[in-house]
């Protein structure tokens, strides 16, 4: 029951994250929709790593080492969502960055008045 | 308008793609090859209590190698995209307030201090090096609010960083040489399972990328803040 609704949490971000970042025309509220999808993803890949019943990937006195693989969840997507938090606050930082240098150049952040790639 | 309709149709379709693949999920029962061997072979090869921290310094050490390149190469960018824009004379200091400095003097200092803890205990309990590190960071950017004018040393911070990255690759190397392979933590001893000092080189490289990472997410910190207002 609570992968369902960690699940459903985390896909209803990612669609908002998208829906955002496709109707938006401010750059800052665009990277915000940008940082919601990617925790729905993050949300995602930690909820498929759950197991009923099960405890977290921890050893100590009630976990003890020979009974950690019936008694533990996969530590595997963890370890994914860790590296993918790190480089998701890298990315922001990156887009927040140019999108400064961008009201720089147009003082603006509007994105229809940024055209050159626009086909 | 009809972008906003197509947008919202893209939104329906993936909706609906997702909720077939949910409702077809059920958890496994139980764990898959890669995670059992995790589970059964970290507590006697590696001495790690956390599992997740032997996966990311040991068994996928050479990932997060890599991952803290790519952060190091971000912070490096981000300081280079905002260099051109760096205020020259801070002009009209905006005080932080008497709450902010006073409660930032005080909480400063426990804050670094429970960031160190969160790193070191990395191999023991839920944290480690990168979230130590943002504690860290988030220590510094305390200080940045409460006094933006305050001279931000980039020097210090640079040395911090590279001499953590050098000695987490020494370390790698010394596995290289020492033990089994390139980031074996079996170059230290392995000690008693569940205490402080113990899973070999395991605290001693976490609390290098501890350190790193809190000294890049500084830097990104002090760029953005020191830019000009437009």
């Amino acid at each position: 029951m609570i992968v369902q609704v960690a699940l459903a949490t985390g896909f209803v971000l990612i669609l908002i994250g998208i829906y955002g970042a496709l109707t938006q025309r401010n750059l800052l509220r665009m990277i915000v929709a940008f940082t919601v999808a990617n925790s729905g993803v993050n949300l995602v890949i930690v909820a498929v790593g759950y197991l009923p019943g099960r405890t977290a990937p921890i050893l100590d006195a009630t976990v003890p080492a020979a009974e950690a693989a019936a008694r533990i969840i996969d530590p595997v997507p963890q370890a994914l969502v860790l590296t993918a938090i790190v480089i998701g606050l890298g990315v922001t930082a990156l887009m927040l960055a140019f999108a400064y240098k961008l009201y720089e150049k147009r003082r603006s952040l509007d994105i229809a008045r940024f055209s050159e790639l626009k086909w | 308008m009809i972008k906003r309709a197509l947008a919202l149709l893209l939104v329906l379709a993936l909706g609906g793609l997702f909720a077939s693949l949910m409702s077809a999920y059920a958890p496994d029962p139980e764990l898959n090859p890669t995670a059992r061997y995790y589970a059964e072979h970290t507590a006697q090869d590696l001495g790690a209590a956390n599992l997740v921290t032997a996966i990311i310094v040991t068994y996928r050490g050479l990932d997060t190698l890599g991952e803290v390149t790519v952060l190091f190469l971000t912070a490096a960018i981000v300081g280079l995209v905002l260099a051109q824009s760096r205020r020259r004379i801070p002009h009209q200091p905006v005080p932080g307030g008497e709450l902010l400095a006073t409660g930032t003097r005080l909480l400063t200092p426990l804050i670094l201090l429970l960031g160190v803890y969160v790193f070191v205990n990395g191999h023991l309990t839920p944290g480690g090096g990168f979230q130590g590190g943002a504690i860290l960071a988030s220590g510094v950017l305390l200080v940045l609010l409460a006094d933006p004018v305050k001279p931000f040393s980039h020097g210090l911070i640079s040395v911090i960083e590279s001499l953590a990255g050098t000695l987490y690759v020494l370390i790698g190397l010394a596995g290289l040489a020492l033990a089994g392979g390139f980031l074996d933590n079996r170059i230290l001893p392995l000690g008693e399972f569940g205490q402080l000092f113990s899973a070999g080189a395991i605290p001693v490289i976490y609390s290098l990328i501890g350190l790193k990472v809190g000294a890049e997410f500084a830097s990104m910190l002090a760029s953005l803040s020191e830019t000009e207002d437009l």
